[in-house]
């Protein structure tokens, strides 16, 4: 027995496994059980608004983890020093900071991007899914585990915003992150046969749509009702 | 403690410092490169008006600035077309020309870009003339460029960017589908009177027949007014180059 492992069984409480059952859980949770979108209805605004195209989805969903974990992390951080009467305030300032940042990023490095997704980054700061978690989890919980509870619910919300972009860019505009499938199927038939593109999909209300199928798909399998 | 008022106040004061330190050392650092970004759109829209948006999505930045300066010349003029190489001693370029900055001045203090689409390496074989242009939309500011063919009339194509449209409605003004409605109609009607071209209310009507009208966005009229307005004021503003080129290729013509 070396040293180090007689040390840790002195240890009055054994420290918690990186990924134990209860930190996964923080992680798998707001996937479908607690989804921020489908089960909480938060942040559908940016849900309907960025999805008509998978790629600038995709970097709304990575700003969205960035943002929501680095909050998540710094307010965790900062938990027992901030205080109580102005925490909102201080959730906000953090938010608002980190949410600048992206976008002064992707002004440098993806200035198109940066124009398609014009105001929608900007938005993040009132994302509710931000605030949610800070005000739910980040506040009262140590670093890790806050991190993990942001990364969480992040990802419940990229691959619900990813899932519902792929529906919308694949009917509205037959291609999937600007690849044009429909053009190559249609050709397999020969060269009179054409898929029809529907324009609903490219407008805001396909996105209604899609999301009520998947909340109805999802809330048939797992029999969740709102209470 | 941690209620008093001093806590509180010193704990906002230090966290704003520092969050403000953060977000200004993050633009002194980035602010080149998106400068750089800036002028690189820039140049992207320049070519937009002249060339399929697609083309110009293909090229690599490299690519765009070698096409730019291959194939674009450019002239700045004042009010009465008179080409202006100098204000206030300091070298006038149309590259260094800011048309939202000379916005805020009046009219006839501005300075006015032009932009020439020529064939490869041969400055004076203009095909089209873009012009600039700049104006007021719902929220914010809208702006774009227009280009002519050489009779200084008809429309090659415009491209229209926004700043706070919204998405959706009056940021339709981006698509490459409202811009196309622009290309082939005039802006003097047959008198020689300057008309511009005007987008109407409503969406889906055919405008084929009438050189000066272009469907509307449905429900963002108050955006295609405005870019109504800016093309009016801007083609106004530019009146004196058009006529002056116009008379020259008359001459060159004959």
């Amino acid at each position: 027995m070396s040293a180090e492992t007689v040390e840790k069984a002195i240890a009055t409480k054994p420290a918690e496994a990186l990924l134990s059952k209860r930190r996964k859980k923080l992680v798998s949770d707001p996937l479908v059980d607690e989804n921020p979108i489908t089960i909480q209805v938060l942040g559908i605004c940016s849900a309907l608004a960025v999805t008509t195209q998978m790629k600038p989805t995709l970097v709304m969903a990575i700003s969205v983890i960035f943002v929501v974990v680095m909050s998540n992390l710094v307010i965790s951080l900062m938990r027992n020093t901030i205080p109580s009467r102005v925490r909102i305030i201080v959730q906000l300032a953090v938010v608002a900071t980190l949410v600048t940042l992206v976008s002064e990023v992707l002004k440098a490095f993806a200035y198109d991007m940066y124009k398609e997704l014009s105001v929608f980054v900007g938005l993040i700061i009132t994302n509710c899914i931000v605030m949610g978690r800070l005000e739910a989890f980040a506040l009262g919980n140590k670093p890790y585990d806050s991190v993990l509870d942001g990364f969480g619910s992040a990802l419940g919300y990229s691959w619900i915003i990813l899932a519902v972009a792929f529906f919308r860019e694949l009917l509205g505009s037959g291609a999937v992150f600007g690849l044009p499938v429909y053009e190559s199927i249609s050709s397999l038939f020969g060269p009179d046969f054409k898929l029809a593109t529907n324009g609903l999909m490219v407008s805001p209300v396909g996105a209604f749509i899609i999301l009520g199928l998947i909340i109805w798909v999802q809330r048939t399998k797992t029999g969740y009702v709102e209470h | 403690m941690q209620q008093s008022n001093t806590y509180i106040i010193t704990f906002s004061v230090i966290l704003t410092v520092v969050l403000g330190l953060l977000l200004s050392g993050t633009s002194q650092l980035l602010g080149p490169m998106q400068k750089e970004a800036i002028a690189l759109d820039n140049k992207k829209q320049i070519l937009g008006a002249v060339i399929p948006g697609e083309e110009i999505a293909a090229m690599t930045p490299q690519e765009v600035n070698e096409y730019y300066n291959n194939r674009i010349a450019s002239v700045v003029v004042d009010i009465n077309g008179k080409v202006v190489t100098e204000q206030n001693g300091v070298a006038v370029t149309a590259e260094t020309v800011d048309i939202a900055k000379n916005y805020k001045k009046s009219a006839d203090e501005r300075l006015y870009p032009v932009y020439m689409f020529h064939s490869d390496g041969n400055p004076d074989d203009v095909a089209n003339y873009v012009l600039p242009l700049y104006g007021a939309g719902l929220w914010d500011a809208i702006w774009g460029y227009i280009s002519l063919d050489t009779d200084m009339n008809t429309v090659g194509g415009i491209t229209l960017a926004h700043a706070g449209e919204t998405p959706g409605l009056g940021a339709r003004i981006t698509e490459p589908g409202v811009q196309a409605r622009y290309e082939g109609k005039t802006i003097f009607d047959e008198s020689g009177d300057l008309v511009a071209i005007e987008m109407q209310k409503g969406e889906g009507k055919d405008y084929s027949d009438d050189p000066h009208s272009v469907d509307g966005m449905s429900g963002a009229t108050i955006t295609a007014k405005g870019v109504n307005n800016m093309l009016q004021n801007y083609l106004g503003y530019y009146k004196a180059y058009i006529e002056n080129k116009k008379s020259s290729t008359a001459v060159a013509v004959l």
